[in-house]
């Protein structure tokens, strides 16, 4: 187990440097950065005010340098302005729009996004497992087709659509203030009870939208599976020996079936961050979303950096740990050294 | 036992004297002729029949995409028309009767109103304007597929009336025509970007299947890479990174490619794992032997035994494109008017008040479902079909 683990995070480093340099050469593409379009604004303007400032940046940040190094500064492995500290030293940057270190932007957002995705799979897991068992153990009846219908009208949906409309009835049946995670008067509040239960009252919305198109896919293949299951010989075995259908349903083949269910999390979560970036564009949640967004609209390429890298962190450690638990469940995983895929 | 069969004995036995012809004992029926002798495709396609779901979403691909073909010609309006007298008009519902007598299919005109409070337009439906609509008729002026001019319709309102059966959009613009406009480019994003993914999945699949070893490990971290990053921020990113000053068609090209560029590692993990084990058939090394170069070898001997399950994986991918592409437009990070796609009109929808109160601008979701189901369907039945000897 131990040797697996320390396997599995070997891999997992030069993934996650890989995908420091891609982040870095896309936000890099786009012509010009924030401070010199900051600078042709100002100088249409007139003013040269700032510019001292915006010198000052430049150098700290090291904008002024190649990419290769200003890549090297940003991951931290290269002294810049202030000796070592960047990514790894977990100094994020700055924000040019904000005026502010990145990691005080992005603060509680990054937990946020992680808490919306971490009840998404919750919810995804809790629909699609019963839906998943019923529709194989009832293959081509009515209910069977009916729910992968559903599932299936989740999944062409789309999310931002349907987060929209469900916003419009949760506001006009239930009162629900629009937008946001909260309702106003407890934002920058301390938690309380009433905030915890407003923050539950608003978080439904993205979970379900977010989860609808998640849902048939793990319905799908959880169906499949079960299905594959059920055709073995064990199944006939015990059913010929007596035992009651339900419990020889949960006693086989539901736990063979229920492996795909933890190494999903890998390719659930890219969906689900995904999900959760343009559904929180629309609901205006203060998750990572709506900033990635402008970030990315006005250049400000630290922000947005570390904002793709973060939610790339999340992805490679929730597959990381996803990893994990199977090789816990699955004696072949950890054995056989590799991963399943 | 008896004495006939006593082999001292000479067997009496009768010998036909016709002609014999060997072939007539094992002849087929013409059915089993015609299915044993029958190709691989035509196999396919007797498999793909009996999935019905399948074929009835087959045959509405084939409408939405003939119907790209002749847009101008199915769209009652112009693109670019504008009613400046019928701005955010709900839509109008088909008629075929009016007091009784039956007059074809019609449309009541509006009575409009301004609702002085509110700053806005009141549009209620007077009955006593009735207003068949009219069928092949002269109508706007449009230039097919922006070469030939023409006005010829195949429906369009009555002299003089409206013809709003999904309502207008802010600007008093048909949204019914404009989605028919949307179809065209819609379409054809999930085609482009899958040619993009296709051409990507089978080079790097081909090079990792084939040729294993470093090779192997190198397309297989690449595809982990862009497998664990989620994949919609890092579209915003790229096409965030597009120049602003590129005309709308080059940044049409640009999403296109930008869809594909990420989308082919599923297709490249299904090459690679088929490679595998195709590689090692005794067909395989037989042209090797015979002195095969590996390009021939991938592409006329191991390609065609896997070229249907390629196809089916493809289409599954083309509705996650759409939708990429509807969200991206949404955002206001994809297409920019004046191309016009499903989801460029969806980024009118954007705020709350239209649920509330235009809700017909909504209606460009409906084909982005229906497209998206029937790819589904249509994908899952191709992808039975494809291997026909089960």
């Amino acid at each position: 187990m131990l040797t697996y683990t320390i396997h599995r995070i070997m891999i997992m480093i030069p993934t996650l440097f890989a995908i420091s340099v891609l982040v870095f050469v896309i936000i890099q593409l786009p012509p010009g950065d924030f401070l010199t379009n900051q600078i042709a604004e100002l100088q249409s303007q007139g003013e040269s005010v700032a510019m001292e400032k915006i010198e000052f940046l430049r150098e700290q940040y090291g904008l002024d340098k190649p990419m290769i190094e200003q890549y090297a500064i940003w991951a931290g492995i290269w002294p810049g302005e202030n000796g070592f500290s960047g990514l790894l030293q977990g100094d994020l940057g700055y924000s040019f729009e904000f005026n502010l270190p990145v990691g005080d932007v992005v603060g509680d957002r990054v937990w946020l996004t992680f808490l919306v995705s971490f009840t998404t799979i919750i919810f995804t897991w809790l629909v699609s497992f019963p839906i998943g068992v019923y529709s194989a153990t009832h293959q081509y009846s009515w209910g069977d087709h009916t729910l992968t219908f559903i599932g299936f009208l989740g999944l062409a949906t789309p999310n931002f659509l349907l987060a929209l409309v469900l916003l419009y009835l949760a506001n006009v049946y239930f009162g629900t203030s629009i937008g946001g995670l909260m309702d106003p008067e407890y934002l920058d509040q301390p938690w309380t009870w009433g905030k915890f239960v407003s923050v539950l009252e608003h978080l439904w919305i993205p979970v379900v939208v977010i989860g609808t198109s998640g849902t048939a896919g793990m319905i799908r293949r959880l169906r499949a599976n079960l299905l594959d299951e059920l055709q073995k010989q064990y199944v006939v075995t015990g059913r010929a020996k007596g035992l009651p259908p339900f419990r020889l349903l949960m006693k086989y083949p539901l736990r063979m079936a229920l492996n795909p269910f933890i190494a999903d999390i890998g390719s659930l979560l890219p969906q689900i961050i995904s999900g959760a970036a343009i559904v929180s564009v629309v609901l205006s949640l203060p998750t990572t979303g709506p900033m990635l967004l402008s970030a990315l609209q006005s250049q400000d390429q630290y922000l947005a950096g570390s904002f793709l890298m973060m939610l790339a962190m999340l992805t490679v450690i929730g597959m990381f740990l996803s990893d994990l638990a199977l090789a816990v469940l699955d004696p072949r995983i950890r054995l056989g050294g590799g991963t399943l895929r | 036992m008896t004495d006939s069969t006593r082999p001292d004995s000479p067997l009496a036995h009768y010998v036909s004297r016709e002609p014999f012809d060997p072939y007539t004992v094992e002849s087929m029926t013409p059915e089993q002729e015609q299915y044993f002798m029958a190709s691989q495709w035509r196999m396919m396609w007797w498999k793909l029949r009996r999935h019905h779901l399948a074929v009835v979403s087959g045959l509405i691909l084939l409408f939405f995409y003939l119907s790209i073909l002749i847009s101008e010609f199915l769209a009652p309006y112009h693109l670019h028309t504008r009613d400046v007298f019928h701005i955010h008009a709900p839509p109008q519902a088909l008629h075929m009767f009016h007091k009784g007598g039956f007059v074809g299919p019609f449309v009541y005109g509006y009575q409009t109103e301004l609702d002085e409070t509110n700053l806005r337009w009141v549009y209620t439906i007077d009955r006593a304007k009735v207003q068949p609509i009219r069928f092949m008729c002269v109508g706007d002026d449009y230039k097919y597929w922006g070469l030939v001019e023409g006005r010829f319709h195949f429906f369009c309102p009555a002299e003089g009336g409206t013809l709003f059966l999904l309502g207008t959009d802010r600007l008093g613009r048909d949204v019914l025509s404009r989605i028919i406009y949307g179809t065209r480019i819609s379409l054809t994003v999930g085609l482009i970007g899958i040619s993009v993914s296709f051409l990507l999945g089978i080079v790097f699949g081909g090079l990792a299947g084939y040729y294993g070893g470093w090779l192997d490990s190198i397309v297989q971290r690449m595809i982990e890479i862009l497998r664990s990053f989620p994949e919609l921020p890092l579209w915003m990113a790229l096409s965030a990174a597009l120049p602003v000053n590129w005309s709308p068609i080059f940044i049409y090209f640009g999403i296109t490619i930008i869809l594909g560029l990420l989308d082919w590692t599923g297709l490249a993990r299904a090459v690679r794992s088929k490679l595998l084990a195709l590689r090692e058939e005794d067909f395989c090394t037989a042209a090797v032997l015979l002195g095969a170069k590996p390009s021939r070898v991938i592409f006329r001997h191991l390609m065609p035994s896997f070229m249907s399950h390629l196809i089916a994986s493809a289409t599954l991918s083309v509705p996650a494109m759409i939708l990429g592409e509807t969200a991206l437009s949404f955002l206001g990070l994809g297409l920019r008017p004046p191309i016009t796609s499903w989801g460029v009109l969806l980024n009118e929808a954007q705020n709350i008040n239209v649920v509330a109160l235009y809700p017909w601008l909504m209606f460009p979701v409906v084909p982005v479902i229906i497209i998206v189901l029937a790819l589904n369907f249509f994908g899952d039945g191709l992808r039975d079909a494809a291997d026909p000897y089960k």
